[in-house]
């Protein structure tokens, strides 16, 4: 399932609605991203994250389906909030739900590092010295380019 | 041919969406970036150094080299940085 919304979640409450009654579930792993206090070694005082509606449900759910085609999944959550947000704030829910805890594991950090270079959005940090747009990390390219290695022969650009 | 911008280059053009006709020499990405440059000002500036400029067609991620036609909508933003 794919979220985009502005409002926070309730992580408890989401990951118990996404195992439900499935008892074939033998482990949840779940990622929360939440806002750092610092960006560019400045105290951040706020985030805009912006997205492009559409192609953002369409990245995501494509990324969703990639999880499920290379793992035995029961069950996947993507929340991924927009808008204005706060040091500590949550930004997004990763939730991978599986009969064993490798697949659950796995999926749910390949989902994370698929997502930081395929689904578009962009963050906007506000710091005393003003608002500057997030610059892409090399590391985290990095991190999605090592699932190719898995990959069977198909890649999702 | 629906064009819209992300993040700084919305900033820069000064336009986040607009609908534009590009002659038809343009055929591709690459030719499309090349006409909004020369409408100068914030585009030149926009498109002045495209290692930093993605693009989406149909609201699919695409290479420079992807072609465009009249009615697909276009999408030029920075490398994204969410999650």
């Amino acid at each position: 399932m794919i979220r985009v919304q502005r409002q926070d979640f309730d992580v408890g409450a989401e990951l118990a609605a996404l195992s439900g009654d499935n008892r074939g579930i033998g482990g949840v792993c779940a990622f929360v991203g939440l806002v750092r206090e610092m960006a560019g070694g400045e105290p951040l005082r706020s985030m805009s994250l912006e997205h492009y509606p559409g192609m953002t449900e369409k990245a995501l759910a494509r990324i969703e389906a990639e999880a499920r085609e290379r793992w035995p999944l029961e069950e996947t959550l993507i929340i991924h909030r927009y808008g204005k947000l706060e040091p500590g704030e949550r930004i997004v829910l990763v939730a991978t739900a599986s009969a064993r805890r490798q697949a659950a594991f796995e999926s749910c950090n390949f989902i994370i590092d698929w997502l930081k270079t395929k689904a578009p959005f962009w963050k906007l940090e506000q710091t005393g010295g003003g608002a500057e747009w997030a610059d892409a990390r090399d590391s985290d390219g990095a991190a999605a380019a090592r699932w190719f290695r898995d990959a069977k022969g198909k890649q999702l650009d | 041919m629906k064009i819209i911008y992300f993040a700084w280059l919305r900033q820069k053009t000064g336009v986040s969406e607009e609908d534009a006709s590009p002659p038809e020499t343009v055929t591709d990405v690459a030719g499309l970036t090349g006409w909004l440059k020369g409408r100068g000002g914030g585009f030149a500036e926009a498109f002045d150094d495209l290692s930093v400029v993605r693009a989406a067609v149909n609201q699919e991620h695409v290479g420079m080299d992807h072609a465009v036609s009249a009615g697909d909508e276009v999408a030029f933003f920075p490398p994204v940085t969410g999650g």
